[in-house]
């Protein structure tokens, strides 16, 4: 019983007999729990219009005779969960399978049903759930998105870990946490994205630029982080998650807790503390990557079927230490750190954090309300506040040593308001519109001349998205978008730098102010994005499915790509923007194929992505300075594609015994110089084979090898330099990439039940069994040190 | 009427946004500090003669597309002791910010390399930070017989002074971070 309660979903099978005269159909149906199925007995199902009503028997079937012809309005009520509405156009026999979620928010909400999670909708996507979610609580969003064949990521050592979905990243990836756009400088790839993992129930991938709703700029497709769904009944629960592990001798410690009234008032409170010192490779510490942080959020409002609001508050703070040994000057300090095995700089075991450090904190605000129209659909308001406050601290001299080099405020704020037209159970609509105001500030009180200058932009945005079922096994969804973005920067550019880009000859009416050696400039860009989405999905019978899938979008260069102008300190090397930068745009097309039956289920998914202006940084030859020799990282754009193939495959072997295998493929070419784009993952493949036993306290185990080739399809950006100390000029390696590698991960948990209403779950992990040495070809401190070592980690998990 | 009400309130949040486009403050223009334009060397003969300056500039700083101007007031002798003394200026501030005093209040962490091709001159440190390590402001160059070629300083932040071979001048081991690295073409008649 306590679990119908939790579980209010039903599961709605209606089939209607049609006989030949009017008013004689017949209304049949069963309810049932969908998380069981077992039959709901007691329901009661009253149509609204008619003024007939029905309960379900013991088998949580019901029928409602002599209903005539046009559309009935049914309620579908129990005493433990909320009524649902559905509408039905009685215009002929018809079988119909609805899947009715419990969070009515999401009500009438087409889909396929399916046993597995491999099953989609019309796009490429995938869910992970809270379970899984909960074991990479000490970890970051980017490690537990690698479940997800196509996903992988972009690192900065192991803390800073950023979602790569088919290839793409940062600014081509959408972030949205309870149903907030994450806005934290996101174009960086040492920027990792301000999201506490444990706020996550739910987190949802979409490959492909098809979440118009959200934007349509994101052109490698969108993460969705989803919070708990909140109980319409008198509770009170909670959740706290204890981690230590052995590498990097640290801790995370995530506890929450929730209170609902049967009236719809909620109000969730989470926290999460992590610290951890210097974490180790198979053989050296890697000194001064430990990690501290700390995250809150409160989730409170009033839920109810007609109306409701949400307040949600979070703050996210992040201290997060860089290998020291990255840190270097000039080219020649790269070519011996990139020449030597192990890096210059292994310090004993420490908890401090010391420069190289970032300091990143962000917070963000939401309100939102909805309201629920009778025969029409629901309006749904929605604003959000952002501020991310970025410091980065380099190694400095003298009075400046506590000073940061990078500081940073990013105001965001946006609107948005949509009208779902859900009360059609075969078709809805869904339009909406937003605004969004944002504005950086780079405090010049850092005394190091601004990577990022101060700018301020508007974006407007305007979508319609509809959802079809043409029939019982065909889903067609539909979908358009315009945005207007406007940026407005203040920037300073050395006259010399100024000329070096030809920007005199072009751009001289930008130029507001003549300070000595440099120029102030303002330059006002517009953009105009059109993006649009269609996706078809089919089941051809009980086993197999495909789906079909067209995205195009656009997507305005960001700051990072119009403004960089300069020493990028962390990473040695000048880095120069192109305020000439067109927007990109994408065309996706992309088919999958599913099958599946009781033992075997089969995902395999095929895109290709060919993207016009594609904006990408890549090294051009050295700039001499007085520091020595840089490399210059220029961004330019070209035209790629995109080819990729991510196959998933489980396995019942018996009852207890499973297996599943996931692996990815792909390719990206540089379409105008015939060559192949940089930082383009490898292929890979995980195997897994897991052993459960419910008898044994829910014993589980399970043991994984994840194989990673090499990379052979790189551009060779390498190029000579003279170094002066030795009278010398070498080859600067820069793109050769590192060696295939394979780790092994053992896994296993067990639950124990306290009481009625709570249970522990130990759980006890080693990742890297065999102490394997490896570097990372999408890790950026590749050049300087192995990757992460064996750990042991050891997992406390109480819900009470 | 509900969707007359939407559209009002959707107008008012907008006009928000627009309202709040005072943007209009210039940024400050930023004096970049710890910004290393000019290194010279005095070199001085110690048993008479011409004194010798080199001098390397770079005005558009560490990150301007220009290469450093780089001077040498005259040619060496050969066979000849030079008293050295190193400069380090940000003349981008009038008056110009002498670095050298920041480098020797953190001796500790700074060093000063000296290397020539074709064995133009040797070089020994005459100065020592509270270790007794090498610093490198000041030192002896001895130039050996007539040549020419390349003198190259190079300034580390944080080298590791206690490696092998360091504390005599030899940068292989010293890693550390390159904050100064300037070549001259020298001729010794």
């Amino acid at each position: 019983m306590i679990q119908k309660i939790f579980f209010c979903a039903f599961f709605c099978l209606v089939t209607l007999a049609s006989y030949a005269q009017k008013c004689t159909y017949k209304f049949k149906g069963i309810v049932t729990d969908y998380h069981n199925g077992t039959p709901i007995f007691g329901a009661s199902i009253f149509i609204k219009n008619l003024n007939k009503y029905a309960t379900s028997d013991a088998r949580g079937q019901f029928e409602i005779p002599n209903i005539c012809l046009g559309e009935i309005q049914v309620l579908i009520s129990h005493l433990s969960c909320e009524t649902k509405e559905v509408f039905i156009d009685f215009d002929k026999s018809i079988s119909q399978e609805f899947y009715l979620e419990h969070h009515t928010e999401e009500l009438k909400e087409v889909r396929i049903v399916a046993a597995s999670e491999l099953k989609t909708k019309t796009t490429q996507s995938k869910i992970l759930k809270t379970e899984l979610i909960n074991a990479y609580s000490s970890q970051t969003l980017g490690d537990v998105l690698k479940n997800i064949s196509g996903v992988s990521a972009i690192n900065t050592g192991n803390t800073i870990v950023k979602p790569m979905i088919n290839g793409l990243h940062s600014s081509r990836i959408i972030l949205m946490t309870n149903g907030v756009r994450l806005q934290d400088q996101e174009w960086g790839i040492e920027h990792a994205p301000n999201i506490d993992i444990n706020t996550a129930e739910k987190i949802t991938v979409i490959k492909g630029a098809n979440a118009l709703e959200f934007g349509g700029d994101a052109i490698g497709g969108a993460v969705i982080v989803s919070p708990d769904r909140v109980l319409v009944k008198d509770s009170l629960f909670g959740k706290s998650i204890l981690t230590g592990q052995k590498n990097g001798q640290g801790f995370s410690f995530h506890s929450s807790l929730s209170k609902a009234t049967k009236e719809g008032w909620y109000i969730n409170a989470k926290t999460t503390l992590k610290k951890y010192g210097d974490f180790d490779s198979p053989s050296y510490v890697l000194s001064n990557t430990g990690l501290n942080a700390q995250a809150f959020s409160l989730h409170t409002g009033l839920k109810k079927f007609e109306s409701g609001f949400n307040i949600y508050y979070t703050y996210v703070k992040n201290e997060i230490g860089i290998l020291k040994s990255s840190h270097i000057g000039n080219v020649e300090d790269l070519v011996n750190a990139i020449n030597s095995d192990e890096p210059l700089v292994i310090k004993p075991f420490s908890y401090d954090i010391n420069a190289p450090r970032q300091e990143v904190t962000h917070q963000l605000v939401k309100v939102d309300f909805y309201k629920r129209y009778q025969n029409t659909g629901k309006l749904t308001l929605q604003y959000d506040f952002q501020n991310n406050q970025r410091y980065e601290y380099d190694m400095r001299v003298g009075s400046d040593k506590t000073k940061p080099s990078i500081d940073l405020n990013l105001n965001s704020h946006s609107f948005k308001t949509s009208f779902a037209f859900d009360s059609k159970s075969n078709q809805t609509y869904k339009v909406g519109f937003m605004a969004a105001y944002q504005d950086n500030f780079a405090n010049p009180n850092t005394g190091v001349k601004r990577l990022i200058p101060d700018y301020y932009t508007y974006d407007f945005g305007l979508f319609t998205i509809g959802n079809f079922a043409l029939n019982d096994a065909t889903n067609l969804d539909l979908g358009l978008r315009y945005d207007f973005n406007y940026i407005n920067a203040k920037k300073f550019y050395f006259k010399s730098r100024w000329e070096e880009r030809n920007y005199d000859i072009e751009y001289t009416d930008l130029i507001i102010g003549d300070y000595n050696r440099e120029w102030l400039v303002n330059p006002k860009f517009k953009y105009h994005n059109f993006s649009a989405s269609a996706g078809i999905s089919h089941q051809l019978n009980e086993n197999n499915s495909v789906l079909f899938n067209y995205a195009l979008s656009s997507r305005a260069p960001n700051p990072s790509e119009l403004f960089s102008d300069g020493l990028h300190h962390s990473a040695a090397r000048i880095e120069l923007g192109d305020l000439r930068m067109p927007q990109e745009r994408s065309n996706r097309v992309s088919a999958s194929y599913n099958f599946e039956n009781d033992k075997t289920a089969i995902l395999i998914e095929l895109f290709y992505n060919q993207i016009y202006n594609f904006m990408y940084i890549e090294p051009e030859g050295t700039e001499q300075t007085i520091r020595g020799a840089f490399p210059v990282w220029v961004y330019n754009k070209t035209n790629a594609s995109l080819f990729g193939v991510d196959v998933n495959w489980r396995q019942k072997i018996t009852k207890q015994i499973d297996f599943k295998h996931q692996s990815s493929f792909i390719r990206g070419k540089d379409l105008v110089n015939d060559r192949h784009l940089i930082d383009i993952p490898a292929a890979s493949t995980l195997n897994s084979i897991g052993y459960q036993n419910k008898k044994w306290q829910h014993f589980n185990a399970s043991l994984e090898s994840n194989f990673v080739f090499k990379q052979h399809l790189f551009p060779n950006n390498n190029f000579d330099v003279f170094i002066p100390s030795t009278n010398n000029t070498v080859l600067l390696d820069v793109s050769s990439t590192p060696s295939s590698y394979h780790l092994l991960k053992f896994n296993t948990d067990v639950t124990f039940k306290l009481s009625e209403k709570s249970k522990v779950t130990v759980g006890f992990t080693i990742t890297n069994i065999l102490n394997t040495k490896y570097r990372a070809y999408l890790n950026r401190l590749r050049y300087f040190a192995d990757d992460l070592g064996r750990n042991f980690v050891l997992q406390l998990k109480f819900n009470y | 009427m509900k969707f007359n009400k939407t559209i009002i309130l959707l107008a008012g949040v907008s006009s928000i946004f627009l309202a709040c486009s005072n943007n209009d403050d210039l940024p400050e223009v930023i004096n970049e500090e710890e910004l290393i334009t000019t290194v010279s060397a005095t070199l001085i003969p110690q048993n008479g003669g011409e004194t010798i300056l080199l001098k390397s500039i770079d005005l558009d700083g560490g990150d301007g597309p220009n290469a450093p101007v780089i001077s040498v007031s005259g040619n060496l002798t050969s066979d000849t002791n030079y008293a050295v003394t190193l400069e380090i200026l940000n003349e981008t501030e009038d008056p110009a910010e002498n670095i050298t005093l920041e480098i020797l209040e953190e001796d500790e962490a700074h060093q000063f390399f000296y290397s020539f091709t074709n064995s133009l001159a040797t070089t020994t440190y005459k100065d020592q930070d509270a270790n007794g390590n090498p610093v490198g402001v000041v030192f002896d160059l001895v130039t050996g017989t007539a040549a020419t070629g390349n003198f190259n300083i190079t300034l580390k932040h944080e080298p590791n002074k206690e490696a092998a071979n360091v504390s005599s001048g030899d940068i292989t081991n010293a890693s550390g971070e390159t904050d100064v690295q300037v070549t001259f073409n020298l001729t010794v008649n």
